[in-house]
C-alpha cells in the first residue's frame, strides 16, 4: 500500500510538472471555456435568447451549467492524450517495464484530470459570479456540482484512455476527438432548453448523459435544492452506469494494450 | 564449459493476427556477457526482448529471467532488470534529474536510496551538468545517456537495450559502446537489439541473428565468422597459364584451408592470415609466378548475415524502428 501510494504520488507529480511546463498550453487550457462560452458566446447572444424560453434572468446565467458541463467534457475526452504520447514514444513502456502495480499509471490520470477539472470549474463559477451569477444553493450546492463533474469526466477519461490505447495513429485519436466533442455540445442542453430544440435533435439529446448532467447542475444554480434533487439524484444514477460502462470498456482496452 | 545462465528461452513464440512475430526461439544468455539479438526490422527481435521485459506474454514456450518466468513471476523479473528503450522514451518536460527522482518512486526506492544513486549515476553518464535543463534541451547522445541511467537506476543484475545507438553520430556511438562495456565489468549482463552489423560485432560477446522470427545463427562473432571457413586471399595471376601451377604448390603450405582455381586466379580460404600470406608469397616468388592483385579480407559479420539468411541485412535497412 505504501509502495502503490509513492508510485501514484510520483506519476501524479508528474503531470502536474508538466502542465506547469507548459505555461502557454495551460493558460489556453484554463482560459478558453471561460473567454469562448461563457465571456463572448454568453454576452453575445444576450439579446438574442429569449428569456421565456431559456427560464432565467440572464443567457449567462443559462449557459453557467452548460460551460461547466463543457469543460468537463473536454478536459475528460482530452485526458487520454498525454497516455497516448507516452505509448507512441516509448515511455508508458519505460513506466511498464518497472516494478508498478497496473493500474497506477490510468489512477494517477484520473486524479490529475478530476483535480484540473475541478480547479477550472471553480474558476468558471467565479467569473460567472463576476457576471453577476449567484448559485442559490450556495457552497453545498458549488460541492454537489463538483460531484456530478467529477463523476462524468470519469467516464469520459475513461473513454480517452481507451480511445488513446486502441487507435494505431494519435491522427486517429484527435479525428475521432474533433468528432465527438461539438456534437455532444450541440445535442445536448448546453446552449438552448430541450424543449425549445428542433424534435429530432431535443430527441437525440435526451440520450446524451451530458444534457443529464447540465440538468442538474443548471437548477443548483438557478432555482433551488427543492428543484435540483429530483435531478441531482436521477444524473447520479445515470453517472453510476455510465462510468461504469465506460470503466469496464477502458479496462479492457488497457489490458489488450498493455497485456 | 559451464557458465551460469542467466536467462533461459525456451520454444518461444508470439503470433499477432495469426502472422507469426517469434516463431519456436530458444536460446540462452549467460550471466555477465553483452548479447545481441541482430536481424533487420520486422525480425522478431523487439518482439522477443518485450517478452523478456514481461512487457508482451509469449504464445507458446517460456522465458526465465534469473530462474523467474516472464509471465508468473514479471513483477519479481521487472524488480531484477532495467530496461534501455528507444531514443524518444524520454519526457520532454521533465530534466534529466526528474527523469530518475520518477523512477525512483516507481521502483520503491527510499527517499535517502535515491540522494545517493542519482548523482552517481548522473556523474557516471556525465549530465551532471545538465541535469537540471529539461530534456527538451538535450542532444541525441545526451538522451542516450539519460536513457541509460535511468536503466541503472534499479541497480539491475540484468540491463535491456532497445537498438542502443540507433541514429546517433558517430562519436556519441563510441561512448554509448564504452558505457555498455563498463556495465560489463561492474559485472552486469546485457541483453541488446541491434540493426547494425558492425555495434554487433565489435560490442557484442555473442549475437543470436534472428529473421523471420527465427534463429539463423547463434555464437560468438568471430565464430561465426570463422565457420564461414576462414578468411579469404584472393591472387590474380599475370600468367593466366600458371594458375594450376601456382595452386598445386600453395595446396600444401601451413595454415591452408581450401584453394579454388579460377580462370585468372586463385581463391584461398585460410586459417591465420599471419602463417598463410606470406607462405602463398613465398610460393609465388619461388615459382617466379607474378601477382597481378591480392585481395585479402575476414569475412565479415555481412557474410555471416548473408551466408544464413540468403539476404542482405541493409536490404531493407530502415528508415523508422520496428514496432
Amino acid at each position: 500500500m505504501k509502495e502503490y501510494s509513492q508510485e501514484i504520488r510520483a506519476l501524479t507529480m508528474r503531470w502536474v510538472r508538466r502542465l506547469s511546463r507548459e505555461k502557454f498550453s495551460m493558460l489556453f487550457t484554463l482560459v478558453q471555456p471561460m473567454l469562448f462560452w461563457l465571456i463572448f458566446f454568453g454576452n453575445l447572444f444576450q439579446r438574442a435568447a429569449d428569456m421565456q424560453v431559456t427560464q432565467s434572468s440572464s443567457y449567462i446565467s443559462f449557459l453557467t451549467a452548460g460551460v461547466v458541463v463543457m469543460t468537463v467534457l473536454n478536459n475528460g475526452l482530452a485526458g487520454g492524450v498525454d497516455l497516448l504520447f507516452d505509448k507512441e514514444n516509448g515511455f508508458l513502456e519505460r513506466l511498464m517495464s518497472t516494478p508498478i502495480h497496473r493500474t497506477s499509471v490510468i489512477l494517477s490520470r484520473f486524479i490529475f484530470v478530476t483535480t484540473i477539472t475541478s480547479l477550472q470549474v471553480l474558476v468558471i463559477l467565479g467569473v460567472a459570479w463576476l457576471f453577476g451569477v449567484q448559485p442559490v444553493t450556495g457552497l453545498a450546492g458549488v460541492a454537489t456540482i463538483l460531484l456530478i463533474g467529477m463523476m462524468f469526466g470519469v467516464g469520459l477519461t475513461a473513454i480517452s484512455m481507451a480511445m488513446a490505447f486502441s487507435v494505431k495513429s494519435h491522427g486517429d485519436f484527435f479525428s475521432v476527438l474533433g468528432f465527438l466533442s461539438l456534437p455532444m455540445i450541440f445535442l445536448s442542453s448546453a446552449l438552448v432548453p430541450l424543449a425549445a430544440m428542433p424534435g429530432w435533435m431535443g430527441f437525440l439529446a435526451q440520450f446524451n448523459p451530458m444534457t443529464w448532467a447540465i440538468d442538474a447542475v443548471r437548477p443548483l444554480i438557478l432555482q433551488g435544492w427543492a428543484e435540483a434533487l429530483p435531478h441531482v439524484g436521477m444524473v447520479i444514477g445515470v453517472m453510476v452506469l455510465f462510468d461504469a460502462l465506460c470503466l469496464y470498456g477502458g479496462a479492457r482496452a488497457f489490458r489488450r494494450a498493455i497485456g | 564449459m559451464t557458465r551460469p545462465v542467466a536467462i533461459d528461452v525456451s520454444h518461444l513464440g508470439k503470433t499477432y493476427d495469426k502472422v507469426k512475430a517469434v516463431d519456436d526461439l530458444s536460446f540462452q544468455v549467460y550471466s555477465g556477457e553483452i548479447f545481441g539479438l541482430l536481424g533487420p526490422n520486422g525480425a522478431g527481435k523487439s518482439t522477443t526482448l518485450r517478452i523478456l521485459i514481461t512487457l508482451l506474454n509469449p504464445t507458446s514456450g517460456s522465458a526465465t529471467i534469473l530462474g523467474l518466468d516472464s509471465v508468473k513471476d514479471a513483477d519479481r523479473v521487472r524488480q531484477t532488470i532495467g530496461y534501455v528503450p528507444q531514443e524518444r522514451a524520454i519526457d520532454r518536460f521533465l530534466t534529466g534529474r526528474e527523469h530518475l527522482e520518477l523512477l525512483a518512486d516507481l521502483y520503491h526506492l527510499s527517499a535517502e536510496q535515491a540522494a545517493t544513486r542519482i548523482p552517481q549515476l548522473l556523474k557516471l553518464v556525465e549530465l551532471e551538468q545538465q541535469a537540471d535543463r529539461p530534456a527538451k534541451t538535450y542532444s541525441g547522445g545526451m538522451k542516450r545517456k539519460l536513457d541509460i541511467a535511468c536503466g541503472l537506476l534499479p541497480d539491475p543484475k540484468i540491463l535491456f537495450l532497445d537498438e542502443p545507438t540507433l541514429g546517433l553520430d558517430v562519436q556519441s556511438r563510441l561512448r554509448i559502446w564504452d558505457h555498455v562495456r563498463q556495465m560489463r565489468e561492474r559485472g552486469i549482463t546485457v541483453v541488446m537489439t541491434t540493426n547494425y552489423l558492425d555495434e554487433a560485432d565489435q560490442l557484442c560477446d555473442r549475437i543470436a541473428i534472428i529473421d523471420g522470427g527465427r534463429i539463423k545463427a547463434l555464437g560468438a562473432p568471430h565464430e561465426l565468422k570463422v565457420g564461414l571457413g576462414g578468411d579469404l586471399v584472393s591472387l590474380t595471376v599475370r600468367e593466366h597459364d600458371r594458375v594450376e601451377q601456382l595452386a598445386a604448390a600453395v595446396k600444401n603450405l601451413p595454415a591452408i584451408r581450401a584453394v579454388t582455381a579460377k580462370a585468372n586466379g586463385l581463391d584461398i580460404r585460410v586459417d591465420s592470415p599471419e602463417k598463410a600470406l606470406p607462405a602463398i608469397l613465398e610460393a609465388a616468388n619461388r615459382l617466379t609466378c607474378q601477382l597481378e592483385f591480392i585481395d585479402y579480407h575476414r569475412p565479415r559479420l555481412d557474410d555471416v548475415f548473408i551466408a544464413r539468411t540468403g539476404r542482405s541485412i541493409k536490404d531493407d535497412q530502415p528508415t523508422t524502428e520496428d514496432a
